[in-house]
């Protein structure tokens, strides 16, 4: 496989205890029906997993670096060669990342704002490569372009004002 | 507007989602959302285009089926405002794969918006562009990205970075013109764009030797201050993680130094200091301080050697591997394994810790734990290591213990000191039912070589059967050795000192198969070696023969056909054949170790499993396997035949053989200087003309080698016992018939294909007129002719040949059935044999004649092995 000679992460799953899928993200190539096989496989055994054991999981050559948030697991799958306690460490930077965000964030955070979800870790992790290791930068760039998004809102709404004044 | 697709928002539909009871209800609400949806996609709807894409991401999530909108996510993209675009490209990561077809259509989107004045949008257009993009894209775009590596917002010079990672990594052949930007963005000092730079430069070295060669000379330096101002910098609450600046730096770093380090003695020179530095200086208590440990480690291990560092970094090891913490003991078992190859010593120092994780209750650490012990067993320590495990398995988890009784085998096999230390591991193993097919017959093939612990073993095993009467491996083993050495276990013949005296009647072990054979949970295996066991033990046992006769009857009427068989087979030997019988239930020859041995190193897993039986051609068309002996334990039933029987002619012949076969000889000269005991062995078996020469040899080297260790102890063992070997060589062809049949060694060299006597005996003739077709070397057409030479004629005349699996047989109908007494007239049959392996194997048969003397049955058999040479 030569996946295994670049160290690059493969995907981030977030599931919930239940088995929910909350968030996927693919770095690899995984057709849709893999995808659903991976996740499939990949929950049955992470939630099996007894509390206290290692959160590595070595899985059809691969390895899947996995921590326990509350009701939510985090899971990344990386190369069987990587540094597991790095992966560890960049989960937990993404759910820093979310808690400042959000406000000490819950399930139901990232279940209404999936989205939101996936754009802050589109800007901590890209290629499957760790991108932007500040919190603060992270954070500032998903609120300017929230604001773009706002500011785009706003013109649409008072364009349409001025077609419904107009039109009157 | 579309009247569904106006009604819920986003947060409702997530809302009446959740509030569903039943997966059934769920499928309602989707399928209800879905419909509108498409509606809305088919109306073009504008307006609400995002929001529906939105809600289709969450269904996609949920696991439906979402195909229909991947066209939306396209027109978002394409759509020109920021709201639209972020969304768009969202979709299209979700929502589709780099594989298909769709993407293409995006190019021209992407490119588009890596120009875009607005910078967020040209940052979403690289976000995507780096998870999705295929080979075709990247050669597209490679150009724009290359151009964003310069751009003048850090936020875009980084994301350009890891894209041009994804674009390097789909065409190669592009990296080129990435090593000078890319090298540019190692000077800078925004954590984001350095990591990204280190992250590319890294994969650059990794694909191009050119860029690994020009940033090895420029940058190392550079990179290992840039580490050293890392890890004394101040301080920074930005990049701060547990009292560590950016530790994700540190590690990205590490990881660059250990590219350019690896291989090159001046590089890695200079980047010692700083090595040391981190190994002693960051704190170990947290995630993040034991991630960077753990990276300059691996580092440290990788580089050209510096001894200090080295005894620094297993130190490390070893702290991790005493750690509470489950995770550091799992990456501590991890990195000893790369570093059994650079230090085995200090490894081994922490060999009974690394035992005691074997047993931990987590299934990860268990499996990195067993792994290296397994790489850490040798001669000296095999015993208390092998102990360790065996005793361990019987209270392992059972998931566990398939993996568990593999390695134990290995070790076992591998390192055993003497023949009674493996036989006695085995034993206990064997009693845990995990072992695979390779294992019981490896230790049948050790059995059978081991003449002097035939008692011994056949007594243990008695014993062991008391106990461990469940376990198939082991009753069959038991089985087959009782069929064997029953005798010896009756009167306790070669008592070893250590041993308890048993007293065991015939009655006893007849008792023993039967159990074996009437055991519901044996299979057809089990059943059938306990009907060959108990044909054998009707001629050792005398006073149990009418009982044996009895058990083998009652599997007459088995609905399985091969137990049947056997049983009707059987029952006649016994009640018709009472002349022959002694001769044909003869002990096993010893079976060939090194062949067998040879055989598992060239075909790995299931090597023995996949042996195929030869097949004889009966007139009738059916294919029956030859001798059930035979099939049991078909060890090289398709290398070629042995070479006959005596001794000096043979030798002679096999260095004969050598000289034949320069290659081979090369190889095992190259033997002789690592260890001389073997090179007989190997000579021997190199050139005797129908082992399947160079192959098994090299096979025997190649696991020599891969061993380490100069000459393996069964090795030693078989070549000192040379001399029984050679005469036993043809063991595992002959069927348990062979007694009987006589081979005369008329070897002929000739150029020309002269008439061979292919079998005779006092009562019969067959010889072999040869000929070939022109233009088809690998087929012989032979003629074969029978002679009677008794005073009877011979009616219902049957002749069946078998051959091995290289070969094919095809044989003609014979010129009569009725042959005439006193060489008044004979038959003829046409043969055609095509050789595969025509050149390096030489032809062999086994040949079976039946024929009536005055309406009695006779029967003859015998093997051929006298063909010309190079027929």
């Amino acid at each position: 496989n030569n996946n295994s000679f670049w160290l690059q992460i493969h995907f981030v799953l977030l599931i919930s205890r239940q088995g929910k899928v909350r968030l996927t993200k693919w770095y690899s190539p995984y057709s849709q029906k893999e995808r659903s096989k991976v996740i499939r496989e990949l929950s049955g055994v992470i939630i099996s997993r007894a509390p206290k054991l290692c959160n590595f999981v070595e899985w059809r050559g691969f390895k899947v670096v996995y921590k326990r948030y509350a009701s939510l697991y985090f899971c990344i799958c990386n190369d069987q060669e990587d540094n597991e306690l790095e992966t560890l460490a960049i989960i937990h930077h993404y759910v820093e990342t979310l808690d400042r965000y959000f406000g000490s964030v819950c399930e139901l955070d990232l279940i209404f704002n999936f989205h939101k979800a996936y754009f802050i870790l589109d800007e901590i992790l890209l290629a499957g490569a760790m991108q932007e290791t500040s919190k603060r930068t992270t954070l500032r760039l998903i609120g300017a372009q929230e604001d773009l998004v706002e500011a785009a809102k706003e013109e649409a709404s008072s364009l349409s004002n001025i077609i419904a004044q107009a039109t009157k | 507007m579309n009247p569904f697709s106006s009604g819920t928002r986003l947060r409702d539909m997530i809302r009446a989602i959740r509030a569903c009871k039943t997966a059934a209800e769920e499928r309602a609400v989707v399928r209800k959302e879905c419909a509108a949806i498409r509606a809305a996609i088919n109306e073009n709807d504008q307006d609400y285009r995002h929001r529906n894409l939105a809600k289709l991401m969450f269904i996609h999530m949920l696991g439906y089926p979402t195909h229909f909108g991947q066209m939306e996510c396209l027109k978002l993209i394409a759509s020109p405002g920021f709201p639209e675009k972020r969304i768009g490209y969202l979709g299209l990561m979700l929502l589709l794969d780099e594989r298909q077809e769709v993407l293409m259509l995006v190019t021209n989107s992407l490119k588009q918006d890596l120009n875009h004045t607005n910078q967020y949008i040209v940052g979403l257009a690289l976000c995507a562009l780096g998870n999705i993009c295929s080979a075709e894209m990247a050669r597209d775009l490679a150009p724009e990205v290359e151009r964003l590596l310069q751009f003048r917002d850090p936020n875009i010079r980084k994301k350009a970075a890891l894209c041009s990672i994804r674009i390097i990594k789909k065409v190669p052949d592009l990296a080129e013109n990435f090593i000078n930007p890319a090298t540019a963005l190692l000077r800078e000092k925004h954590h984001g764009v350095l990591i990204t730079g280190v992250q590319l430069c890294t994969d650059l070295c990794k694909i191009s030797t050119e860029a690994l060669e020009h940033i090895r000379k420029k940058c190392t330096d550079g990179l290992v201050r840039t580490l050293k101002d890392l890890a004394n910098s101040p301080y920074s609450p930005e990049y701060d993680i547990a009292g560590i600046t950016d530790p994700f730096l540190h590690i990205r770093l590490l990881k660059l130094l250990r590219v350019l380090g690896e291989g090159d003695a001046d590089a890695s020179d200079s980047m010692n200091d700083i090595l040391a530095q981190v190994a002693t200086k960051t704190e170990s208590n947290k995630v993040a301080g034991n991630a960077i440990l753990y990276e300059c480690v691996q580092t440290i291990m990788s580089i050209e050697d510096n001894g200090g560092l080295r005894v620094l970094a297993i130190n490390i090891l070893g702290r991790f591997l005493s750690n509470r913490d489950n995770n550091i003991r799992y990456v501590a078992l991890n990195m000893l394994m790369k570093a059994v190859s650079a230090d085995a010593q200090a490894v081994q120092r922490h060999r009974a810790t690394i035992l005691e994780c074997v047993k931990d209750s987590d299934a990860s650490i268990r499996k990195r734990a067993l792994e290296l012990v397994y790489v850490l067993v040798n001669e000296t320590n095999v015993k208390p290591l092998a102990k360790e495990l065996i005793d361990y398995l019987e209270v392992s988890d059972l998931d566990f213990r398939g993996d568990l009784t593999a390695k134990i085998c290995s070790i076992v096999a591998k390192f055993s000191p003497e023949k009674i230390w493996y036989i006695d591991q085995m034993l206990k193993v064997l009693a845990g039912n995990f072992v695979k097919d390779e294992v019981w017959y490896a230790l049948i093939v050790v059995i059978s070589n081991a003449s002097e612990l035939h008692g011994y073993t056949v007594r243990a095993l008695y014993r062991a059967f008391q106990t461990s009467a469940e376990q198939e491996s082991l009753v069959r083993v038991t089985v087959w050795c009782i069929g064997e050495y029953g005798d010896m276990l009756v009167n306790n013949v070669g008592m070893l000192d250590i041993e308890d005296p048993i007293t065991v009647t015939e009655s006893d072990a007849v008792d023993i198969i039967e159990i074996a054979i009437k055991r519901h949970a044996s299979d057809l295996t089990t059943k059938a070696m306990a009907l060959v066991a108990l044909l054998k033990l009707s001629s050792r046992f005398p006073s149990c023969s009418e009982r044996i006769r009895e058990i083998i009857v009652q599997f007459k009427g088995s609905f399985v056909l091969e137990l049947q068989q056997r049983a009707i087979e059987f029952n006649s030997i016994i009640a018709k054949h009472q002349n022959i019988r002694s001769t044909l239930v003869e002990r096993m020859p010893v079976l060939d170790e090194a062949t067998f041995i040879g055989r598992r190193a060239g075909s790995l897993p299931g090597a023995a499993s996949t042996a195929t039986i030869p097949s004889v051609s009966l007139p009738n068309g059916v294919a029956k396997p030859v001798a059930p002996l035979v099939d049991l334990l078909d060890l090289s039933s398709d290398d070629a035949p042995a070479p006959s029987s005596s001794g000096g002619g043979d030798l002679l012949q096999d260095l004969l053989g050598v000289d034949l076969t320069p290659a081979s000889q090369q190889s095992g000269a190259g033997q002789a200087s690592k260890s001389g005991n073997d090179v007989l062995l190997d000579l021997l078996s190199i050139g005797s003309p129908s082992v399947p020469s160079s192959s098994s040899a090299v096979d025997i080297l190649s696991s020599n080698s891969s061993n380490k260790a100069p000459v393996s102890p069964l090795d030693d063992l078989s070549s000192l016992s040379l001399s029984s070997k050679t005469t036993s060589n043809a063991a595992p062809m002959m069927d348990l018939l062979d007694g009987l049949a006589s081979s005369p060694p008329t070897e002929n060299n000739g150029p020309v294909y002269p008439s061979i006597t292919a079998f005779e005996s006092s009562s019969l003739r067959l010889t072999f007129n040869f000929s070939k077709q022109p233009g088809n070397p690998q087929t012989a057409v032979i003629q074969a002719t029978f002679m009677n030479l008794s005073s009877n004629t011979y009616t219902d005349f049957v002749f069946q040949a078998a051959v091995p699996k290289f070969l094919q047989l095809h044989l003609d109908p014979a010129s009569s059935n009725t042959l005439p007494a006193a060489g008044n007239g004979s038959i003829t049959q046409n043969l055609k044999i095509t050789n595969s392996q025509h050149g390096k194997k030489s032809l062999v048969m086994r040949i079976r004649i039946a024929y009536k003397i005055n309406g009695k049955d006779t029967l003859e058999e015998g093997q051929v092995n006298n063909f010309p040479r190079d027929l």
